[in-house]
């Protein structure tokens, strides 16, 4: 009897971790589905360079002191900024009912102004491989 | 066992010293940078442990900016780099000897 | 919670009801954000974008425009400070956004004062650009950023908004230091300027975590709060980060031994650059250390004081008698402007009224004298900005006899000869020496004056000696062109430096009036 009443008081605090539990369990089937269908509809045709493990497009050949693009700076460069930014777009997010209107504009305010930068590079050609 | 807030200020005060002391020694500009990092990651590690010991959530608030400060640092300070080690092997700062008097 | 949901998102919640909490999450009381309170501030940061959304999307793109815009975003920002140190005036100070922000006397002339720098530097720096056939807007972007850095600085009442400011006005400076990117010299001074300013900004925010680690907040008016409630406040951990702020402030505003990227960073970045960093750069980093330590940390003023004393008198020592080695003339600027940074420290160190007053007026009047010097800088260092040795300066008076006085009266000036505002900045903060009872540094301060005179004297020396043959030649095939923007500066800071050394009631008044709320 009294074990039972500890589960019933124990269940509040373990149905957080059911939430947790559903939640990894629908994005396991989800990326399952997805590439166990891909599997089943792609054609199969075995070629080498299929085999060699994917590097972000650069081979994985040599040490790993080697020179790169100095292109993939810029691009790396201009996607650690606008990722950082997000450090105020989540906690914005996370409570943009009680922040209102006044919350809303402020961030659209926010990411214009990043947008004006981006377009800025864009028209500086920073976004065209050459 | 919870651990004493004062033990991880220690740790901060140990990295950021660490940082100081690695961007004074250190000849590479790139490990130069790092170290800013360390530093700023130390300021950040302090700046949570006294919002947590204070019951204050402005401390972690802070550290937002900080991360977003030491990101836009990140960019311009690669961006001089890549500028000014563009036809070079190293990215050694003894290289840099063009001015003085 | 006013039987409202909790949050708006619904898994959250359904996590919160679940567990049976009692409190969910606290609900947001929004600062009241008044944007009059930082208009000076919006109006640099806006002209920016504009700027660069012109540059972006405009085909025609004729650079004197862009200069134009600058001068007036400039003026706006001016004509804006105007009408707050009005309202300042008839409504008292106040503090806005949450505390964060303050507008007093202080934060308005140092508004007035960037804004009159953008305006100048600008100006500077429009011929420049066209002479060494440096495309696009980024010089004025960047400046007008940096300065909006340097308001915040100046009006901050939050160590994070400090920080901020600082930041915002050194990462802008990194750029501009390597502006002139063909050439070597100016990108190795924004490489050195990167390295050390990255580790004074680390350093300084260590200094602003120790603070709110023995005080509870950021906040400056709660930290006052906090130092006068407490009985015995002085403990390591503040300590500490008041000397770690101390260090933060001392590397953005030159003080020895905190000094040793000035001179390289002067000599190689672009000479209009420099003359707005020296300016520019300087009076931010003063505001913030100025506000910080006298408003703030008034309360642990014999912890400090001692402090600064050494570090004025290394300051105008090194300063001073460094420079006299230097045979270049922006490395000369650069150790003359470390001793002034000495006499700015003269006013702290006596944390009085009259230190704070003497010290803003300091800051004002070595801004023109600064900006006219680097534009006779700029404009001798000819196409590729390279001639920056002495010798370029050998018989100016022959070639260019408007230039040369000109330089003469603002070298001069900068020495400390009466009827200029350079005198009655030094006689005001060495008199607040005095009066703050620092008898050996008021004395160094003066010694350490006639030492500065001497390379003063030198350079103005050589300009009035005879040229030899070879010099002459080339001064007649390529004469010395003085662009009419460069003349406007050079006609504003001389004008002011010698009409408010005859008269120099007005801006003795502009500096005691810009009190601080404390």
């Amino acid at each position: 009897m009294k074990a039972l009443t500890t589960l019933i008081a124990m269940s509040g605090f373990l149905r957080e971790y059911l939430t947790v539990l559903v939640f990894g369990a629908a994005a396991v089937a989800m990326v399952g589905a997805m590439l166990g269908a891909g599997s089943l509809l792609r054609p199969k045709r075995a070629q080498l360079q299929k085999y060699i493990s994917y590097e972000s497009g650069v081979d994985p050949v040599g040490t790993g002191w080697s020179q790169s693009q100095i292109r993939y700076y810029l691009f790396g460069l201009l996607f650690v900024m606008f990722e950082v930014e997000t450090v105020f777009i989540f906690p914005w997010a996370v409570r943009l009912e009680d922040l209102g209107l006044f919350g809303l504009v402020e961030m659209v305010v926010f990411i214009a102004i990043l947008a004006l930068g981006l377009l800025y590079a864009w028209r500086k050609g920073v976004l065209r491989w050459m | 066992m919870s651990l004493d807030g004062s033990w991880y200020l220690c740790l901060a005060a140990a990295v950021f010293t660490i940082g100081a002391v690695g961007l004074l020694v250190r000849r590479n500009v790139l490990v130069m940078f790092m170290c800013v990092e360390l530093m700023l990651n130390a300021v950040n590690l302090t700046l949570v442990t006294f919002a947590r010991m204070l019951d204050d959530i402005g401390g972690q608030a802070l550290v937002f900016f900080v991360l977003v400060v030491a990101a836009a640092e990140v960019v311009v300070g690669l961006g001089i780099i890549v500028a000014i080690f563009r036809r070079r092997v190293g990215a050694t700062a003894d290289d840099l000897h063009l001015l003085r008097g | 919670m006013n039987g409202l949901p909790m949050n708006g998102l619904p898994m959250n919640g359904l996590l919160v009801a679940q567990a049976g909490q009692p409190e969910g999450l606290a609900p947001l009381e929004l600062p009241n954000v008044e944007y009059s309170a930082m208009a000076p501030h919006l109006i640099l940061i806006g002209g920016a974008l504009v700027l660069l959304v012109w540059v972006a999307m405009v085909r025609r793109r004729p650079p004197w425009a862009w200069a134009a815009f600058t001068v007036a975003v400039g003026l706006a920002s001016l004509g804006a400070s105007w009408l707050m140190w009005l309202d300042v005036g008839r409504n008292g100070p106040r503090t806005a956004v949450a505390d964060a922000v303050v507008v007093d006397g202080y934060s308005i002339f140092f508004m007035v004062l960037v804004s009159v720098i953008v305006v100048l530097g600008a100006l500077m720096g429009e011929s420049f650009l066209k002479r060494e056939d440096i495309r696009g807007p980024e010089f004025y972007v960047l400046m007008l950023l940096s300065s909006s850095g340097a308001m915040f600085m100046a009006s901050a009442n939050d160590l994070v908004i400090t920080f901020l400011g600082l930041e915002i006005l050194s990462i802008a400076l990194y750029v501009l230091a390597g502006l002139d990117n063909r050439r070597m010299e100016s990108r190795e001074a924004a490489i050195k300027y990167f390295v050390l300013g990255a580790f004074s900004s680390a350093v300084f925010l260590y200094g602003v975590a120790l603070v709110y680690g023995a005080t509870g907040s950021t906040n400056l008016g709660e930290i006052v709060g906090y130092l006068q409630s407490s009985v015995a406040p002085a403990n390591g951990v503040l300590l500490a980060g008041v000397a770690l702020l101390l260090v933060g402030f001392g590397f953005k505003v030159a003080a020895v031994p905190f000094h040793t990227w000035t001179p390289d960073v002067y000599q190689g970045a672009p000479s209009p650059v420099t003359g707005f960093m020296a300016a520019g750069a300087k009076a931010a980093g003063f505001a913030g250390l100025l506000r910080v330590f006298f408003a703030t940390f008034d309360t642990l003023k014999l912890d400090w004081q001692p402090i600064v004393w050494v570090l004025a008198v290394a300051t105008l020592l090194v300063g001073s008698v460094l420079a006299i080695v230097q045979e270049d003339i922006k490395r000369v600027l650069a150790y003359s402007s470390i001793s002034h940074a000495g006499f700015v420290l003269i006013g702290l160190q006596a944390a009085n009224e009259k230190g704070l007053a003497g010290s803003l007026y300091y800051l004002l009047t070595y801004a023109f004298m600064v900006l006219g010097s680097f534009t006779v800088v700029t404009l001798v260092g000819r196409k590729g900005d390279a001639r920056h040795d002495l010798d370029a300066y050998r018989g100016l008076s022959a070639r260019r006899p408007a230039l040369a006085l000109a330089f003469t009266v603002l070298l001069l000036a900068q020495a400390g000869i009466p009827f200029t505002t350079g005198f009655l900045a030094k006689f005001y903060v060495i008199s607040a020496a005095v009066e703050g009872r620092s008898y050996s540094l008021a004395l160094i301060g003066m010694l350490s004056s006639v030492v500065a005179a001497f390379f003063y004297l030198r350079i103005t020396v050589l300009m009035y000696m005879s040229t030899d043959e070879e010099e002459a030649e080339e001064a007649r095939t390529e004469p010395l062109a003085i662009p009419r923007s460069m003349a406007v500066v050079l006609a504003v800071s001389v004008a002011f430096t010698v009409a408010f050394g005859l008269l120099p009631a007005p801006v003795i008044d502009f500096a005691r009036d810009a009190t601080l709320l404390i």
